[in-house]
């Protein structure tokens, strides 16, 4: 665990869970934030009273509420939850803005501390392309109406004295969607956003939140309602104890079976190996892949010329699904990743009724009392192939695909790039690849670095 | 008759797990090589403390069979230097 924010997060979900199995959440959701903040604690924002504010839009997400949708500030956590309770579908958005924990961080900009020594030398005033640093008082000054943050003058100060402030969010979103709006706190446009989870990851306010599905997952176990946990490829060295002794504590959840999402992308990497064949001997320049799902909406919305190169293989969380429905026709299904991005997906498939993340999952055990390490081994019935566990870590698809390939009776050579992590840098770079300017025949993407397995809902990064 | 070594368990029930506890199993890799020999260092199954303690007081380490709640590494660093070198730590 690397900060506050994840802590609190997941307290608030082991909470939630715990309440919820001693059915005793209507009548506590309201008094939770005053359990975690009571009077004369210390407060991690300006007051008790903010903090409390905070953690009510954290308990609505986790409901599944939208906080922006909020019309009544009185309106109480158990109403939230009665509402919730009805619910039969995921939400359409998987993410919400917290308006009350945003802390509007001012512009990007160029700043001087309190480090600037007035030196006589001034090569920052020096090195400004735009006259922009005077000195006054043995201080620089900038005028920020004529820099434009070149940051010269950062390279060349002696001192380290000069700065650009960032804002977190807007630095992390590889495509302008998270802006700050009228009211100078920020705001997710979703017509852009590709659900990538990178602004999630670095509010240091974690004032993004993921809208959770926990109380449906645990609605349908309290009624008996027969579910499938697919468990993505990604989930292996997130929890203490082996993959086997996860999948048991899953079961002793209330699941009535677990499988592996591997057994899914067994069936993406043999219908992409073939795609790209196909696509290849059509005279085709490269194909791209198409599993990881905040990829494929960054081409979608923001390269849509790079689209007839993205494989038509469905994801192997699609394939699960499917495998899933057709063991299990009267169960329902719930992914179980680290990704936000496959929230999304999984409200386009038929095949996924529910996704839980590993956060998610973990306070689902804790909060239930399971102790994944005192299980005993599931018995997997097939476990997935190796090059389909893999899946999940940057190289892993191309991996599979060149295994896949080495079978098929082909002289089309197999010439992989990949992209590691998508950043404003590398969504650029996939304009040239639509434009063939780089060379490469099958690119694979992967919106994590290192792939899903450095995932926005992962355990351990 | 080398000395007796320091026992550390961390707690790796789910709660604690999720809290912290997974930082915490790289305490080896972080203390001093001299130390290596003095600690015998294990990851639990639950304590059981998440459930008789108050929950925001996860993760729990005991050291020497004493509970630590609130363990960070840096927490059951000092912890670990003040019984080793015997100096005293602001706790």
């Amino acid at each position: 665990m690397s900060n506050g924010a994840e802590r609190m997060r997941r307290e608030l979900m082991i909470r939630l869970v715990r309440e919820f199995n001693s059915g005793t959440l209507t009548e506590n959701i309201d008094r939770i934030p005053l359990t975690i903040r009571p009077l004369h604690s210390d407060p991690t924002r300006c007051c008790l009273y903010h903090d409390r504010a905070v953690l009510k839009y954290r308990l609505m997400a986790l409901l599944g509420v939208d906080c922006k949708a909020e019309d009544d500030e009185l309106k109480p956590l158990s109403a939230y939850l009665k509402e919730a309770e009805q619910r039969t579908s995921s939400p359409e958005l998987p993410m919400t803005l917290c308006a009350a924990g945003c802390a509007g961080c001012p512009d990007s900009r160029i700043n001087v501390t309190t480090n600037c020594r007035g030196c006589f030398a001034r090569p920052c005033v020096f090195s400004c392309p735009r006259k922009a640093i005077t000195v006054v008082n043995q201080h620089a000054v900038i005028d920020h109406d004529k820099c434009i943050m070149c940051g010269k003058c950062l390279q060349v100060c002696p001192f380290s004295a000069i700065i650009r402030t960032k804002v977190p969010c807007e630095e992390a979103c590889p495509v302008g969607a998270i802006r700050k709006n009228e009211f100078g706190v920020a705001d997710i446009d979703f017509s852009k956003c590709t659900f990538c989870g990178k602004c999630f990851s670095k509010c240091p306010f974690s004032a993004i939140m993921e809208r959770s599905e926990l109380l449906r997952v645990l609605q349908n176990i309290r009624n008996g309602r027969k579910m499938v946990a697919l468990v993505a490829p990604s989930a292996q060295f997130q929890f203490p104890g082996d993959l086997e002794r996860l999948f048991s504590a899953i079961a002793k959840a209330g699941f009535h079976d677990v499988m592996e999402v591997a057994l899914g992308a067994e069936l993406t990497t043999e219908h992409e190996a073939k795609e790209f064949i196909e696509r290849m001997k059509k005279g085709e320049k490269l194909m791209t892949t198409s599993c990881c799902t905040a990829y494929v909406e960054l081409v979608k919305k923001h390269v849509p010329a790079l689209l007839k190169c993205v494989s038509s293989t469905p994801s192997p969380m699609r394939y699960a699904g499917e495998l899933a429905k057709q063991r299990h026709p009267d169960a329902l299904t719930v992914f179980i990743g680290p990704c936000i991005a496959k929230r999304y997906e999984a409200t386009q498939s038929d095949n996924i009724d529910m996704v839980m993340n590993f956060e998610e999952l973990g306070a689902l055990l804790a909060g239930l009392n399971i102790d994944i390490m005192g299980q005993p081994k599931w018995p997997v019935p097939r476990p997935a192939i190796a090059t389909a566990r893999n899946f999940a870590k940057s190289c892993g698809v191309t991996e599979a695909v060149l295994q896949e390939l080495l079978g098929e009776n082909s002289d089309i050579k197999l010439d992989s790039k990949f992209l590691n992590g998508i950043d404003a840098k590398s969504a650029k770079l996939l304009n040239l690849y639509a434009l063939g300017k780089l060379p490469g025949n099958f690119l694979e993407v992967m919106g994590c670095e290192g792939g899903c397995v450095g995932g926005p809902g992962s355990l351990v990064k | 008759m080398p000395a007796a070594k320091i026992k550390v368990e961390i707690c790796c029930g789910t709660t604690c797990y999720m809290l912290g506890a997974a930082e915490l199993l790289k305490l080896e890799d972080i203390v001093p090589e001299e130390w290596k020999d003095k600690l015998d260092v294990n990851a639990i199954p639950c304590l059981n403390a998440c459930l008789n303690q108050d929950l925001g007081r996860a993760p729990f380490v005991k050291i020497d069979g004493e509970l630590v709640a609130n363990a960070t590494l840096d927490r059951v660093f000092n912890l670990l230097n003040a019984r080793i070198s015997g100096e005293g730590q602001n706790e």
